[in-house]
């Protein structure tokens, strides 16, 4: 969810005016903010890769993308809103021709910019400018501390394309950007290597949780770790908590001393997704119309949708506890996360499909495969599936 | 980094934003890209008045705050200070 670090007591204890613990920091958040406090914006779904997991099933530009004109509205709005900074996906957001473009007319409008990119745009003079720019933030994907393991999930050549454009970075001495891991089967063994990489590149890593979202959906069941896996990558996050997840593995937290971050599911709450044609969705992993609160282009622009929308005024309301209800560990992984749920059949008040009490493992099981839920998709008419280890 | 002293005069860094909530305020730091709760109405007004008193005690006199509150008022300037948030003018 939001990578931006979090002190954990930076306020004085007895301000908190309630007696309850849940009525502070924790019950605003759930409560909603006035405006988001991480706001994903996926630029495109243009993109010259297709990655087996890929959230927003990227691939092929849509014409109904916002144009540049609109793109600047949505900027001064989120000015105006004091979001301080936004994180820009897509797709490849740098295909868009008018990507450099928008990230100076952010910058110069207050509003801080970490992108995502493979790096294939990334080469020694964009990385000389990016270098020179202020506020700018570049997070490089890659799914596999080596060729192999990381190309099976991105494709063929992947891996170098990232490595080179990390190496570009280094070069020009942009300092620390992020190298990003979707946490798989196959790569979280990899975690020390991936955390040698970063180092060697004076870069920070983030490793964040595999969603079942987008072509995710397909791949999530062969690919996703397993039950073992992640008790290991738990305690490894918590001897690392310079380590950014996104706040993306509070699931977890019922395995006992909590990881940094906020530990709730921020939908709709303190986070959204502006899609590449101005829909709005409760989080980067809900591409589909049950979570869809409205778009940039309707009245009142994007402040109304986060403010005022149907979707996001329930997602604010106190959510039940559900199937959960009578287990103990509610308070620390409250329920998990609801792009895993949503994704793979289980109720959105039932147990994360990874819940590591072992509760959600028999719904996945149970849950109608050919009745799940499929999203929005602007994959290449190509087949895409996983390549397997070599 | 040098120990919070609230007899120096601070201020607030030129890099730093304060978004106001419903509950105090979001400080956001655009420098160090660290965010930071302000959690009371009443710390986010003595935080916007450091830079017209001489120091943080000074501030507290003038903002009305029950002295016996003044200690935890303390510690969160402290910690604000030590994630740069407030530097020393």
């Amino acid at each position: 969810m939001t990578d931006l670090r979090i002190p954990s007591t930076p306020v004085p204890d007895n301000l908190v005016l309630s007696p309850v613990k849940e009525s502070g920091l924790a019950a605003q958040m759930k409560a909603g903010l006035d405006a988001p406090i991480c706001l994903t914006w996926e630029l495109t779904y243009a993109c010259n890769l297709q990655c087996v997991h890929c959230l927003s099933s990227s691939g092929r530009r849509d014409p109904r993308e916002l144009s540049t004109a609109e793109a600047e509205a949505v900027i001064d709005e989120l000015e105006q809103m004091q979001v301080f900074y936004i994180n820009i996906g897509g797709g490849e957001p740098t295909i868009r021709p008018d990507f450099w473009h928008l990230v100076e007319y952010a910058v110069d409008h207050g509003v801080g910019v970490k992108f995502s990119t493979n790096g294939s745009r990334i080469d020694a003079e964009v990385a000389t400018n990016l270098a020179m720019m202020d506020y700018v933030d570049v997070q490089i994907s890659i799914d596999g501390a080596d060729a192999a393991t990381n190309d099976a999930v991105r494709g063929e050549g992947s891996f170098t394309t990232a490595v080179q454009a990390m190496e570009h970075l280094r070069v020009v001495g942009f300092g620390e950007f992020k190298i990003s891991v979707v946490m798989t089967r196959h790569n979280i063994s990899q975690v020390d290597a991936f955390e040698a990489m970063a180092r060697s590149y004076g870069a920070q890593l983030r490793l964040t949780r595999f969603r079942p979202s987008g072509r995710g959906a397909d791949s999530w069941h062969e690919l996703h770790p397993t039950d073992a896996q992640q008790r290991e990558l738990y305690h490894w996050l918590l001897d690392r908590p310079d380590v950014l997840t996104g706040d993306s593995f509070f699931h977890l937290s019922a395995l006992g001393e909590a990881l940094p971050g906020l530990n709730l599911c921020g939908a709709g709450r303190v986070v959204c997704l502006i899609d590449p044609l101005g829909d709005v969705y409760a989080c980067p992993f809900v591409l589909h119309d049950e979570f869809l609160a409205g778009s940039v282009r309707d009245e009142g622009g994007f402040r109304r949708v986060w403010q005022e929308s149907d979707l996001f005024t329930e997602l604010r309301e106190p959510q039940s506890a559900g199937a959960c209800a009578s287990c103990g560990h509610f308070d620390a992984c409250q329920g998990g996360c609801m792009a895993a749920k949503f994704f793979t059949g289980i109720p959105l008040d039932g147990p994360d499909p990874e819940c590591v009490l072992g509760h959600g493992e028999p719904l996945v099981e149970a849950a109608d495969r050919t009745r799940r839920p499929v999203g929005q998709d602007h994959s290449r008419p190509v087949p895409v599936r996983f390549l397997g280890r070599r | 980094m040098e120990r919070f002293d609230s007899s120096r005069p601070y201020r607030i860094h030129e890099r730093v934003a304060l978004r106001p909530e419903p509950f105090g305020a979001l400080a956001y730091h655009y420098g160090n890209r660290r965010l930071n709760f302000l959690r009371a109405p009443e710390l986010v007004a003595l935080v916007e008045s450091l830079g017209d008193h001489e120091s943080p005690r000074a501030a507290f006199a003038a903002s009305g705050i029950e002295s016996r509150r003044w200690p935890s008022f303390e510690k969160a300037l402290a910690s604000l200070a030590a994630s740069d948030f407030l530097v020393a003018s």
